[in-house]
């Protein structure tokens, strides 16, 4: 659905996006991770032919990026930064303008799609005020809406839960979900961590305007085949296992060992008194700041002072 | 395209308060000079000014001749202005051109907005200065100054009360600037032609406020700036050092529609302020195209 290859672009001096190869196939929900400032939005609005690359290649629905854009982009729906409309007209009149802008709205359909559109987001019976008293959530609902109401095939978000409150996060992943059963894909671009975890299938991680990550979500989290072991005998675990602990921080070791059951068998065979052994498994948090140099601060987590060990998705990144 | 464009004009409360004070500077003027009987004499202040006390219906014309410095300018500059850098600013632009509305496309419709706009104030300023002169000031009833007599009173005489049909009675004739008359269906003729004239004038400044518009994404300045452009060329039409360059300025010939009241009609000045408008028209649009067209629009 979008294929892009060694896309670069620079402002100036400034290198916004490097040498960045997209893939994102039919029916994924494709999450975008960054933190800000990472090239993220650069990288959205040159997909929507609104920024020119400097150099390097795009498609777009099969169709080539920015050259023939304007046949992809009516089965795109977008959501480009913050949602945008005529503050003195109402959400519906916005959508019906909008719609109503370039060669592709259906006229005949225009109400029942503005409708069903306002309807998905949750906007239907309020949409009569005038957008300027309308609250961010609400700004952020109709900007959903004005990205639905084409009926897309492909749904391209960038930071599609701003200004959300916890209720209306739910409610976009539930949309999105859902569209995404009937066979939309979305692809967003996010750098809250635990929204794409929990909404999307595949991910990519995009630092300093270079893709650094991209994989199934599901293979990046995989148990990473080694067990967290505490006992008040470290000495003698090391020993037990001797070769197999890569690391070691007081009574704290990490094994290598794909057989949680086993290992703890042997453990416990040999004397060691066990206090606790789990089965390391990443979570999303780990992936991101594993492959994210220096500006990995802005997620709000300190990066860790020990990187792990690459796994084969990372290797298949870089 | 045009048409949600012009949707977007016509809901715009703006347009309607400059269209509005634009037509209530003539009215405000005639009612000082209707009450006063104070017109400028001729030769100064307004052009036609002078004469409307005599004659009520050449209103439109002074109307226009008052509006056109300053007041025209300025709301065309504003309304086109806005045109791009507006949506930009609202950040309704990158929704627009990923609809997807083509950049040519949009600054094309942008256009026609504009130059509608330009020509609903103008007829506005012309219907309600015609009507404004006809029933505060009076149709003809000073065909006994300075030209034919007799007759022509005679036959304006009982149209004085009848309203603005007066003015179309045929027979009644109004001086043009030669001092020679002018037909009823001449004059209209010639207001007809002033109006396109001033339509065209105001194109040149809308072109360079639309070229402003796609460089900033600031609307005030796109229209601030435009009107420095035009000051600026005003200050250059009145200073002898500057002769070289004033057939080029946009403003040099902005006044001459008034020749459009001269009997015969004087062609030359007209041409030439359609010939440069013309330029200009074309030189900032296409400037504004090409600069837009290739855009990165970050907004």
């Amino acid at each position: 659905m979008i294929t892009t290859t060694n896309l670069t672009k620079r402002f100036g001096q400034v290198e916004a996006v490097r040498e960045v190869s997209l893939d994102v196939r039919e029916g994924d929900r494709y999450g975008l991770l960054g933190p800000n400032g990472s090239g993220k939005t650069t990288l959205v609005r040159m997909l929507l032919g609104l920024v020119y690359a400097t150099s390097g290649s795009i498609s777009v629905l099969g169709e080539p990026v920015p050259r023939h854009v304007s046949r992809a982009l009516p089965e795109i729906g977008a959501l480009i930064e913050e949602p945008a409309a005529y503050p003195h007209l109402s959400g519906r009149a916005n959508l019906r303008l909008l719609d109503a802008a370039g060669p592709h709205g259906v006229r005949r359909t225009r109400r029942r799609r503005v409708d069903e559109a306002l309807e998905q987001v949750g906007l239907a019976g309020i949409d009569r005020r005038p957008v300027r008293a309308y609250s961010l959530g609400m700004r952020q609902r109709l900007g959903l809406a004005a990205a639905l109401v084409r009926r897309p095939r492909l749904l391209i978000l960038d930071e599609p839960t701003n200004g959300l409150d916890p209720r209306g996060i739910r409610d976009m992943r539930d949309l999105l979900i859902g569209l995404n059963d009937s066979g939309v894909t979305v692809f967003l671009s996010s750098h809250l961590l635990p929204e794409v975890s929990a909404l999307c299938t595949r991910i990519g991680v995009l630092d300093s305007g270079r893709l650094v990550l991209q994989d199934q979500l599901a293979t990046l989290q995989e148990p990473t085949g080694r067990v967290l072991v505490s006992t008040d005998d470290p000495e003698l675990a090391a020993a037990t296992l001797d070769g197999l602990v890569e690391q070691r921080d007081g009574a704290d070791l990490v094994i290598r060992s794909a057989d949680p059951a086993a290992l703890n068998a042997r453990l416990v065979g040999a004397g060691v008194p066990v206090r606790s052994l789990v089965a390391q498994q990443r979570t999303l948090e780990d992936v991101v700041l594993s492959v994210t140099g220096s500006g990995s601060d802005q997620f709000g987590v300190p990066a860790p002072a020990e990187a792990l060990p690459p796994t084969s998705a990372q290797d298949e990144a870089s | 395209m045009i048409a949600v464009e012009l949707l977007k004009l016509s809901r715009r409360l703006r347009t309607w308060v400059s269209v509005g004070l634009i037509c209530a500077l003539p009215l405000v003027v005639a009612i000082f000079i209707a009450v006063t009987h104070l017109a400028p004499p001729p030769g100064q202040g307004s052009a036609f000014l002078s004469a409307v006390l005599d004659d009520g219906q050449l209103y439109p014309a002074a109307a226009l001749a008052l509006v056109l410095p300053v007041f025209l300018p300025v709301a065309v500059a504003v309304v086109a202005g806005d045109s791009i850098a507006g949506e930009a600013t609202g950040g309704t632009l990158r929704y627009l051109l990923a609809r997807p509305v083509g950049r040519t496309r949009l600054l094309v419709a942008k256009l026609v907005t504009v130059i509608t706009f330009t020509v609903l104030a103008v007829i506005a300023v012309t219907v309600t200065s015609y009507a404004t002169g006809v029933l505060i000031l009076g149709p003809s009833r000073a065909a006994a100054v300075g030209t034919p007599p007799g007759g022509l009173s005679g036959a304006i005489a009982p149209g004085a009360g009848g309203g603005p049909t007066a003015g179309l009675q045929p027979g009644t004739a109004i001086t043009s600037l030669s001092g020679t008359p002018l037909s009823t269906l001449q004059l209209v003729e010639r207001v007809l032609g002033a109006m396109a004239f001033i339509t065209v004038s105001m194109l040149g400044v809308a072109a360079i406020a639309l070229f402003l518009s796609t460089i900033t994404n600031s609307a005030l300045g796109a229209a601030l700036g435009s009107l420095a452009a035009l000051v600026g060329s005003e200050i250059l039409v009145t200073l002898n050092a500057a002769t070289a360059v004033q057939p080029y300025l946009p403003t040099r010939y902005w006044l001459a529609w008034i020749d459009f009241f001269r009997q015969p009609i004087f062609w030359r000045n007209i041409d030439r302020g359609f010939g440069i408008q013309a330029v200009y028209v074309v030189v900032f649009l296409a400037a504004a195209w090409a600069n837009f067209a290739t855009k990165d629009i970050t907004t």
